[in-house]
Formats: C-alpha cells, structure tokens, sequence
C-alpha cells in the first residue's frame, strides 16, 4: 500500500536531489566559463578607459609613471585647439551627409530592388561589396581615383578638357572628396538596412493603399516611409557611431590634412596624442571621443529608438 | 455594394494596360539608376586592377581604358615576393586567433548568462555591453602602455587581446540572445536525464547554434583582416604587419610608382572578394544581421 504511494514522492525527492545538484553544480560553470571574457574584458577595455580618464590629468610621455599634475589643462588644451574644432565639424558633417545623402540613396535603391526586378540580387551584391573591403583598401583606391596626375579624376579632365582638380590637395574640397568615399564604402550596408525593413512591412497594408487608389509615389510617402521609420533612425544611428570611429579611410587619403582640414576625432587623437607620444593630451581627447559616444548612444537610444 | 462591382471591371479593364506602360516606362529608369550606381561602385575597383597591369606612363594618359600593352610583370614580382605572403598570413594567422578566442570566450560567457541566475546577472551583462558603446581608438595610448607592460608589443598576442577584448560585447550579446532563445524543453529534458552544464554546453547548446557561431565568426574575421588602428599602434616590425599596414608602407615606398600600388592593393583584396562572391550570402546576412542585433 504504502509501496505505491512512494513512487511520487520519491520522484519529487529525486526532482528536488536534482534540482540541488543542479544549483550546486552552476559553480565550476561559472568558474570556469565566465573568467576568460571578464578578465580580458576588463583588463583591456574597461581599466583603459579608467585610465585615460586618470591620465588625462598628466602631462606625461608615457615613460616611468606620470607624475606631472597639469589638472583640466589638456582639455583646455583640446577645445581650444583649431584642429579638434575642425574634428568636431568634420565629424558632424559625415552625419549630415549619412542623413542627407546616404540615407535617401539606400532608400531608393532598396525600393527598387525589393521590387523583385531581374538581376536584384546581382546588384544587391555588387552595392553592398564596398562594406566589405577593408577602408584602408577604400581609401587607398580613391586616392588613386583623385590623382591629378594618373588617377580618374585626372581621366576625366583630360576628357572634358580642363585641368584637373587636386581635390585631396585642396583644403576646401578635401573633405567633400572624402564623404564621397564614404558614401560609396557604406550605403550597400545602409541599403540592405532598408530591404530588411521594406520585408518586414506588412504586404496587406500596401494592398490596402492599392484599393484605395493610391499612386505609386502616394504609397511610398504615406504608406511605405512612415513604417521604415525606424529603419531611418538605426540607419542615421550607424551612421552616426560610425562617423566617430572613421580613421582608418582617412590615413590613406589624406592623413587629416591638408592643414588639418580632414581630421576627424579618431585621426585627430592619432596625430596630436599618439604619434607625439602626449599620453596625457591623447588621453583626454579619448575621454571627449568616449563622453561624446556614451551620451550619443543613450539619448539616441532614449529619445529616437524609444519605441523600437 | 453595386457600384463597387460595377466600378472593378472598369478598373480592371484600365488597370493592366496603364499599369503595364508604367512598369515598362519604371522598369527602364530603374535598370539606368541601378546600372549607373554599379558603375559608380566598380569602375573605381576595376580601374584599380587594369591600371595595375599599365606603365606609369600609360596611367597618366589613360587611366580608365584597358592597357595597351599588359605589364604581367608589375603582378608576377609580387606574387613572388615574400612580403607579399608574409603579410596575408600575418593578418589571416591573427584573424583566426582574434576569431578562436572571440568564439570561445563569448559562448562561453553568454552560456553562463543564458542559462545561470546568479547574483549581479543583469548587472554583469550591462558592464559588457558598454564595450559597443566606445571604440578601441578612445583608449588606445592606455591600452598600448598596458600592453607594452605584459610584453605583448610587437606580437602577435598584442593586437589578439585587445581585438577579442573589444569584440567581447557584440559577442556576448548574439551568442546570448541566440541561446535563450532555443527551446527550454530542451533544458527541461536534459537536466531530468541528469545532464549537467557543461555536458549540456557541449551536446546540446554548441551542436544547434551553428548559424549563429557563423554570424559571430564572419563579424569577427571581417574586422580582424581589415583592422588597421590596433596593429598600427601595436606592431613595429614590418615582418608581422598584417596587410592594411602593409599597403601603406608599399605606397610609401613606391609613392612615385602608381601602377605598383595599384597592383599591390588588387592583390591584397582579392582574398576578400573571393571570399565575398563565394559565401555572398552569409557574409551579407552576418554583417547586417549581426550589426542589427547588436
């Protein structure tokens, strides 16, 4: 009698054993599975970042341990350097051109090869190869495509009979030139944003519109864009992170010169922190670059991604 | 109800040939802009490698037409030159230890926080996830004098370890979200077997997370192959620059000599459009997807 009724409870004694040993043996788990990536992680990118907050308090060349105390004097340093002005433009500047732009070019061509023509996917290919190559690559092709000299600017010139521009050499275009580039690395990255986003609109709505009699250009505009909405700001938003990273495509064109009207943060830390060894300046322009990334990246998320 | 009826035929009458003239009439313009934008994109690039093929006198006439005379040889000293390999392999031989360790350790981690409460869960995955909010170049001089401090400059370790380290996040982040969304029955029925973590990681967890393992490993080595700012800031011996470093001190080398750069920078990305046009759609899917995500 009392031999049929064991069986449930020992079950449950042998669940709840289970479960014991179950939460007892989450420990060499976490002991063995958590420390290499909190260990590394914080080792190499959360003490730094403490650091050059700490650093950047110092006037130091990064030999023996910083020992002279200049207080805000680098950050003063900073914001009242011509160069780091020009950064911040520069830097604002790529974002207005993603918006202005990138952001409608990707939306065209998106629309139009979502729109199932032939040859869709070949062109989604050939758009987005740019993203992939390395920006160095990029950049270094486009100094070539702006020679005055042998490259397809020159090509042109020659063709339409004018004298070649400089553009790279010249301190008003240079850094038209190099939106250019940009433009032209990323907008298969930002196009294929936009064909994820025209995917996931719901086809019935569309079909909606089209009963109602709407045009084509009236179901983009009043259908179509109000429901890529959110596309648009993770669009603007890589966009934006992207702008304060972008070194590597500028080293090879023009190196943030010519008189330093190309220089974006990233370069500007590069030339006026690293290759000078100014430990303590280069740190606190990190610190700026990091504020700046830090509070972009929450009252971007808090004010415009709020709903997605 | 009547006038509907009566109106959809009128519609339907009127629809298929106006509406055939104007997709013909789009049709066209689309296929001009699109082929217009193509070109933008590739003239660029195969200007680059017919140019590589010219003399440099040649480029200055004619930089966009097909040479004249096909220079093989500015290609073939290359492809016989040491340098040349030296820096594929320094930079495939630190991708694929960037990617190993990126895998590993993020699986690993996002496994933990998958599956385990602990105390500070919530507060350990947000520590990580600051790491996608600030690029390595914001703390590259304390980085460096770490790294100088280990003994790990001029090595190949050295721009390993911060490049993991700074992958860790978007690493954590897809590998965790991925593996809380697989089946907990899954989890239920293997625990009631008596199956612990580790063997749960190992047959269950890795086993069905392929796809993702993909996408992880393709953001990593895409951005290991092209970095350029950490090896920079890193390496000082050209025999372990990988090869976005080495463009540059080729150009700076022959800087009077296009055609060998133009030779030199075909032949160091041929390996990525390769690789592009044979795993187009993973690499398509993982870039994005991947970015999204995170």
């Amino acid at each position: 009698m009392s031999a049929n009724a064991i069986p449930s409870g020992n079950t449950l004694v042998v669940a709840r054993r289970r479960k014991r040993s179950l939460a007892n043996s989450k420990w060499p788990v976490l002991i063995l599975f958590l420390p290499p990536a909190l260990l590394l992680f914080t080792v190499l990118v959360i003490l730094p970042m403490g650091e050059a907050a700490w650093y950047s308090f110092y006037n130091w060349n990064g030999y023996g341990s910083p020992t002279q105390w200049v207080g805000w004097r680098n950050y003063q340093l900073i914001f009242r350097n011509s160069a780091f002005t020009q950064a911040l433009i520069n830097n604002g500047l790529i974002v207005l051109a993603s918006l202005c732009v990138q952001v409608p070019l990707a939306l065209w061509l998106a629309t139009m090869i979502s729109s199932r023509i032939r040859g869709a996917l070949f062109f989604r290919l050939i758009f987005f190869l740019p993203y992939v190559l390395a920006d160095v690559a990029a950049g270094m092709i486009w100094r070539f495509v702006y020679d005055g000299d042998f490259g397809l600017v020159a090509g042109i010139s020659h063709f339409i009979g004018v004298e070649p521009p400089f553009w790279l050499a010249d301190r008003d275009l240079a850094m038209y030139a190099i939106l250019g580039v940009i433009v032209w690395k990323y907008f298969g990255f930002h196009m294929m944003l936009f064909i994820a986003g025209l995917q996931a609109i719901d086809k019935s709505v569309l079909e909606a519109a089209d009963i109602d009699g709407a045009t084509g250009f009236q179901k983009f505009r009043l259908v179509t864009l109000p429901l890529l909405g959110s596309t648009v700001r993770l669009s603007v938003f890589f966009a934006v992170v992207g702008s304060l990273q972008l070194f590597d495509m500028i080293m090879p064109l023009t190196g943030g010169g010519p008189s330093n009207s190309t220089q974006t943060m990233v370069t500007f830390l590069y030339n006026f922190g690293v290759t000078r060894m100014q430990v303590g300046f280069g740190s606190a322009v990190g610190v700026v670059l990091f504020v700046i990334c830090v509070t972009l990246a929450f009252s971007y998320k808090r004010v415009f991604m709020r709903n997605d | 109800m009547t006038d509907i009826s009566t109106a959809q035929p009128i519609d339907a009458a009127s629809a298929p040939t106006s509406g055939q003239r104007i997709r013909a009439g789009t049709q066209v313009y689309m296929y001009i802009s699109l082929i217009i934008v193509a070109a933008i994109v590739v003239v660029p690039l195969i200007s680059t490698a017919l140019g590589g093929f010219k003399t440099l006198g040649e480029l200055r006439g004619n930089p966009f037409g097909l040479p004249t005379e096909w220079q093989w040889s500015n290609y073939t000293d290359i492809i016989i030159s040491k340098r040349y390999w030296l820096q594929m392999s320094n930079s495939l031989i630190i991708a694929l230890l960037t990617v190993f360790l990126t895998l590993t350790f993020g699986a690993m981690a996002a496994f933990c926080f998958a599956h385990i409460r602990f105390f500070g869960t919530d507060y350990l995955v947000n520590y990580f996830l600051i790491g996608l909010m600030f690029p390595a170049a914001t703390a590259i001089l304390p980085l460096y004098i770490r790294i100088r401090d280990l003994g790990l400059i001029d090595t190949y370790w050295g721009v390993v370890l911060p490049q993991v380290a700074f992958g860790m996040g978007m690493s954590i982040m897809l590998f965790r979200n991925y593996f809380r969304n697989l089946p907990s029955e899954l989890f239920d029925a293997a625990f009631v077997d008596g199956c612990g973590y580790m063997r749960f990681f190992w047959h269950i967890t890795l086993p069905l997370s392929r796809p993702i393992i993909a996408t992880v490993g393709i953001i990593s080595f895409v951005s290991s192959w092209n970095s350029y700012i950490v090896p920079l800031i890193m390496l000082n011996s050209e025999s372990r620059y990988p090869w976005p470093l080495g463009i540059m001190i080729y150009r700076g080398e022959f800087s009077t000599e296009w055609q060998l750069v133009l030779a030199f920078i075909t032949l160091t990305i041929l390996p990525t459009i390769i690789a592009f046009f044979l795993a187009q759609k993973h690499i398509i899917a993982g870039l994005t997807a991947g970015a999204v995500k995170s």
